[in-house]
């Protein structure tokens, strides 16, 4: 595909983003802020254990109690066969998820969904709750992944064998999966090295901590059909999910996008949205159920904790001659850790000949991990990015140079199997290096890390439509969940390609019935795969138009072309005409062939990976192990910035949240297997006051696969500031953190041990 | 749930004394709350008693000043002449939470809480302040360090209230201040807190101290030994470390999900030392 050449009168400008007012003055309807006549308050009995048999649950008790109208539990809902779990070839296994959204057989977490109630208020719904008899049989229970592995420890599942092992194991075990990459042979490789440094890491489980809790409500009528309003990354996920879980048709109902306060990969899955449409189906009422923060955290998604272990030998010039890594991931109750993932990305910044790479996806008693942005990618990288930086340190090499030699580049074979095609990691190094920020003096007890970072991106399909309106203006209608200000880059590629101003285009995110399918809002394809639909469909557009002003001065179709918003004959020997503006080709459309409305659906391919370099300052007191981001500058490959500035909000975000998960935050359970910080006072996201403006630089390297190059943006920039924050510290400390977070009870210890 | 506003202390009281069952005070509500929506406390009665008059105010009073039990941490920032005479008090209380939480949350309900980490506690142990109890026998006055007994417990008897504190005449040359270290900047619970208030000589000797440790024991902690330790000294560097060891052997903390003992206790020493030092030069600008 070629690009176009890069004279935008939209693409690329800062617009405000069409959902800013709403959200700003708060009259955004996010999921908790639906409500209906008659509605009902729907409320989720949790284990308080976790690993237990379900010996019975009897509800009687609570169906009888005046005010409730529902009562759920696993038996209301179809058990999904082994070979029946996966819908077409996505790989979302229904029958697991099944049983994460209500219990069958075992509760395998502290917070694992035993049964729910539909009540006319929220206390006669606790009421209920507290009047369901559970019969536990409580199990021995395992939390730590190394733990988990042990050949004494609990099972979880009688049915789970080690998939990619040959022979089939024999023994049912928690390891659900191995994995494994390699290019070339690191044996020869180490045997050539001059420096070879490996490390052994540890990372802890962390939340998305989206502010907005999971929040739906859900509406079944006397003809069985139903509506869910709720936040989620993908409206058609959530009706897919729901059709498959309940064993409904899709026909049989609707989902609306509600305004959705973050998901980073939290919001793909289901929770509430079966039970709730369960609870309404079984009533006959609406059914709103909104999760208490605590709820959030102790049953929904964070990211794996992690053990890992990374060994690179390297050259005196410099050249990295081998590489390994072993990543052992925690999943939660139930398989599908991103350990595969976290092995792809880990060494893919770099052009190395010799690479082997290990997975293991260890199942636990911690609620079942999803998606966090780069799913995997940041654990692997902070392993992978502080050995480098120790070997930079030891060959006395400029970090930034260091990885500049190894760089990846066009060409260059990853060792997960693709060879790449344009990329802009060198630009991105290079970026990072001619920053002022690079050179600037250090202060007292500081120091500052570097780190890089890869990424894929995701295609996949899409739908889109855009409909003229009778006046000239437009509406865009697309159906992916608007997270990260998408509305604006949707009407600014319409605009683009329409010839009309921004203003007057309204964007929206339709639901499930008002378009055709789309893939989930996740893999930072958004914008490059719905982008690309409505692109197609404002040509679309653009078709009709020229065959409308083709018919209003009766030439051939051929003969007219539109630049800048306005139809013009090709030529003087078309004829001559004054030009048609759309607004007047739209007034007369009733007369031309009625209305104007482009359409596309698509599947896409192509998405162009992404690099990112950051440069991080920290100050640390050497007397209590606290340490202080000073300052932060993160480099990215954008592709093309459709909208630079909310592609500067995906990499701050990205930064602070990475920054989190290397300062303080943590899943943290007690010996009862009970997760002890389910709130946002103990499980310590940054505030705010804690941070430096993150600066950003983007890098635009355009994407040959996209009419305007854009590439993912979303997810590359968590991948590098756990290493950038650790190596940071080993800069102003000499100590090199192999634990994270670094709390400051952690790192006074090690500053005290002085390893 | 039965909810009263009095617009009189001894109308609260009466309240309180008379309740049958479970009967709280609400001041902010930032503690009550919290406890309520997760079901900790099912109270018969609540009394809301922002609407006391009495209880609202900044006073000052013989030299040294009346705080009401339900004034708030931001009022505490905006009481110019306070802040000169008690900055470690106010730093304190304005270390409460957020902005949010600081317009909500009182002195009167962080004592009352008895968390053994509430900030504001240290700072008026520190301080040497008092505090007014109102109940159905009438009117007492009682140390502030006495209140609370262990966590979640005080001295205070049934429909008994805290209605204010007193911060004595300040002679010259004193000064307080107080730390706490939370692995964040704010909203965040004090891992350990240290309230120090020095009195300097002419010579800038050490005339008097008293100190006080939060979240190093069940309950917040007057330490004597520490002061003792700056008591007399230039608060040089010898003193310092004597203080700070005073401080480390003062400690009972536990281990939990915010801190370890032996990094509790390390960092008593660790913001003893720096508070100390703080107080001193305030001492010494003539604040
Ligand atoms: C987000 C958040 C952050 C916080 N951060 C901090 C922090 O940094 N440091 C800190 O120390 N605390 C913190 N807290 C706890 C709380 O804000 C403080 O303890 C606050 O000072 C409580 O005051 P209140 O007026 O809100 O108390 P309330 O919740 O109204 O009352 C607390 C308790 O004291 C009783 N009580 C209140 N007033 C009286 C009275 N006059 N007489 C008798 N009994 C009384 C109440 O019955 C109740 O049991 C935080 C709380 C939240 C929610």
């Amino acid at each position: 595909m070629d690009i176009e050449a890069p004279s935008y009168k939209w693409v690329g400008t800062r617009p405000v983003r069409p959902d800013g007012i709403d959200k700003v003055t708060g009259r955004a309807m996010f999921g908790a802020d639906f409500s209906l006549p008659d509605m009902l308050t729907g409320k989720i009995l949790r284990s308080p254990h976790p690993h237990a048999r379900l010996v019975s649950i009897d509800v009687s008790k609570a169906a009888a109690l005046r005010g409730v109208k529902a009562v759920a539990t696993a038996a209301d809902i179809p058990e999904i066969p082994v070979d029946n779990a996966f819908v077409g070839d996505a790989p979302t296994n229904f029958r697991h998820w099944s049983s994460n959204v209500l219990a069958r057989e075992k509760v395998l977490y502290d917070g694992h969904a035993v049964a729910a109630v539909a009540a006319t208020s929220p206390a006669i719904a606790d009421a209920a709750l507290a009047l369901i008899e559970v019969d536990y049989e409580v199990l021995p229970h395992v939390i730590d992944v190394k733990d988990a592995m042990r050949d004494d420890a609990p099972v979880l599942h009688d049915d789970l064998f080690t998939a990619g092992v040959e022979p089939k194991p024999d023994k049912p075990s928690n390891v659900a999966k191995r994995v494994e990459f390699t290019l070339g042979n690191t044996e020869a490789g180490f045997a050539e090295a001059d420096v070879v440094v490996e490390r052994a890491f540890r990372t802890k489980a962390v939340h998305q901590g989206y502010i907005e809790p999971h929040a739906v409500i859900a509406n079944t009528a006397e003809d069985g059909q139903s509506q869910v309003w709720c936040p989620s990354q993908g409206h058609f996920m959530i009706r897919a999910a729901c059709a498959k879980l309940l064993g409904i048709e899709i026909s049989q109902f609707r989902v609306f996008p509600a305004e959705i306060g973050g998901g980073f990969g939290g919001k793909i899955n289901p929770y509430l949205e079966p039970v709730a449409l369960l609870l309404s189906r079984k009533s006959g009422r609406p059914v709103k159920m909104v999760m208490t923060r605590a709820e959030v955290f102790r049953a929904t998604g964070p990211t794996s904790g992690a053990a890992l272990t990374v060994k690179i030998g390297a050259l005196k010039d410099g050249r990295i001659a081998a590489a390994e890594a072993t990543l052992t991931f925690e999943a939660g109750a139930f398989p599908g850790s991103p350990v595969g993932a976290g092995c792809m990305t880990g060494f893919a910044p770099y052009d190395i000949t010799n690479v082997k790479i290990v997975g293991y996806d260890v199942v636990s008693n911690r609620p079942k991990c999803c998606a966090y942005r780069a799913p995997g990618a940041p654990i692997a990288a902070y392993g992978i990015e502080s050995v480098l930086d120790e070997i930079a340190q030891r060959l006395d090499l400029d970090p930034i140079d260091f990885r500049l030699k190894n760089a990846a580049k066009e060409g260059t074979k990853a060792a997960y199997g693709p060879q790449f095609g344009k990329i802009g990691c060198i630009e991105t190094l290079t970026a990072a290096k001619d920053h002022p920020h690079y050179g600037a003096p250090l202060g007292p007890n500081q120091g500052r890390g570097v780190a890089a970072g890869f990424w894929f991106n995701f295609a996949g399909q899409a739908s889109a439509a855009v409909n003229v309106n009778e006046d000239g203006t437009a509406i865009v209608t697309y159906g992916n969940p608007d997270i990260g200000g998408t509305r604006a880059s949707m009407a600014q590629i319409a605009a683009e390609v329409l010839g009309i101003d921004y203003d007057k285009i309204r964007p929206i995110v339709a639901d499930t019935s008002s378009i055709g399918f789309n893939d989930i809002t996740a893999g930072s394809k958004t914008t490059f795969t719905a982008g690309l639909a409505v692109h197609e469909a404002a040509k679309d557009v653009v078709g009709q138009l020229r065959e409308r002003a083709a018919k209003m001065w009766d030439i051939s179709v051929d003969a007219v072309v539109w630049e800048n918003g306005v139809a013009r004959p090709a030529s003087s020997n078309a004829g001559d005409f004054d030009p048609l503006a759309l607004a007047d080709i739209a007034a007369m459309a009733g007369k031309t062939g009625g209305p104007i409305s482009g359409h596309a659906s698509l599947a896409a391919t192509g998405a162009g990976p992404t690099f990112a370099a950051h440069i991080c300052d920290v100050e640390v007191d050497q007397d209590t192990g606290r340490i202080t981001v000073v300052r932060y500058t993160a480099v990215q490959d954008a592709g093309r910035a459709i909208h630079p500035s909310y592609v500067e909000g995906q990499m701050q975000g990205g930064v602070v949240q990475g920054i989190g998960w290397a300062l303080n935050e943590e899943y943290i359970y007690g010996s009862d297997g009970r997760l002890q910080n389910p709130g946002f006072l103990d499980y310590r996201i940054p505030v705010a006051s804690d941070l430096p403006m993150i600066d950003t630089v983007i890098v635009e390297v355009p994407n040959p696969n996209h009419p305007y190059g854009v590439r993912g943006v979303g997810e590359v920039p968590i991948v590098p500031p756990m290493a950038a924050v650790t190596n940071a510290v080993a800069s102003a400390t000499g100590v090199r953190m192999t634990e994270l977070p670094m709390s400051p009870p952690r790192l006074l210890a090690a500053l005290e041990n002085g390893s | 749930m039965r909810y009263e506003a009095p617009r009189a202390i001894e109308e609260a009281v009466a309240l309180l004394a008379d309740a049958e069952g479970d009967a709280h005070v609400l001041a902010g509500g930032t503690d009550l709350l919290v406890l309520l929506r997760a079901g900790l406390v099912t109270p018969a009665l609540v009394v809301d008693i922002k609407h006391i008059e009495e209880m609202c105010e900044i006073a000052q009073a013989d030299g040294g000043f009346r705080i009401g039990a339900a004034v708030t941490g931001a009022e505490f920032g905006e009481h110019a002449e306070l802040k000169r005479a008690w900055p470690g008090v106010v730093e304190a209380m304005e270390l409460v939470g957020s902005t949010q939480i600081q317009g909500r949350a009182t002195a009167g309900g962080n004592l009352c809480n008895a968390s053994p980490a509430a900030d504001c506690v240290p700072a008026m142990i520190a301080a040497g302040a008092t505090c007014t109890i109102a109940g159905p026998a009438g009117r007492r006055e009682m140390a502030v360090e006495d209140i609370a007994t262990g966590p979640g417990e005080t001295v205070l008897g049934k429909g008994e209230i805290v209605v204010d504190f007193l911060l004595p005449p300040r002679p010259p040359r004193s000064a307080d201040a107080y730390l706490r270290l939370i692995p964040r900047t704010e909203m965040d619970i004090a891992v350990v807190g240290a309230g120090v208030n020095l009195t300097l000589d002419d010579d800038g000797l050490c005339k008097d101290a008293r100190v006080a440790l939060c979240a190093i024991a069940p309950r917040v902690l007057r330490v004597a030994e520490v002061a003792d330790a700056l008591i007399g000294s230039a608060i040089d560097d010898a003193a310092l470390e004597l203080a700070a060891a005073a401080a480390r052997a003062a400690c009972q903390p536990i281990d939990d999900k915010r801190g370890t003992v032996e990094y509790r206790t390390k960092i008593a020493g660790v913001l003893v030392r720096r508070a100390a030092l703080i107080a001193k030069q305030r001492a010494g600008n003539g604040s």
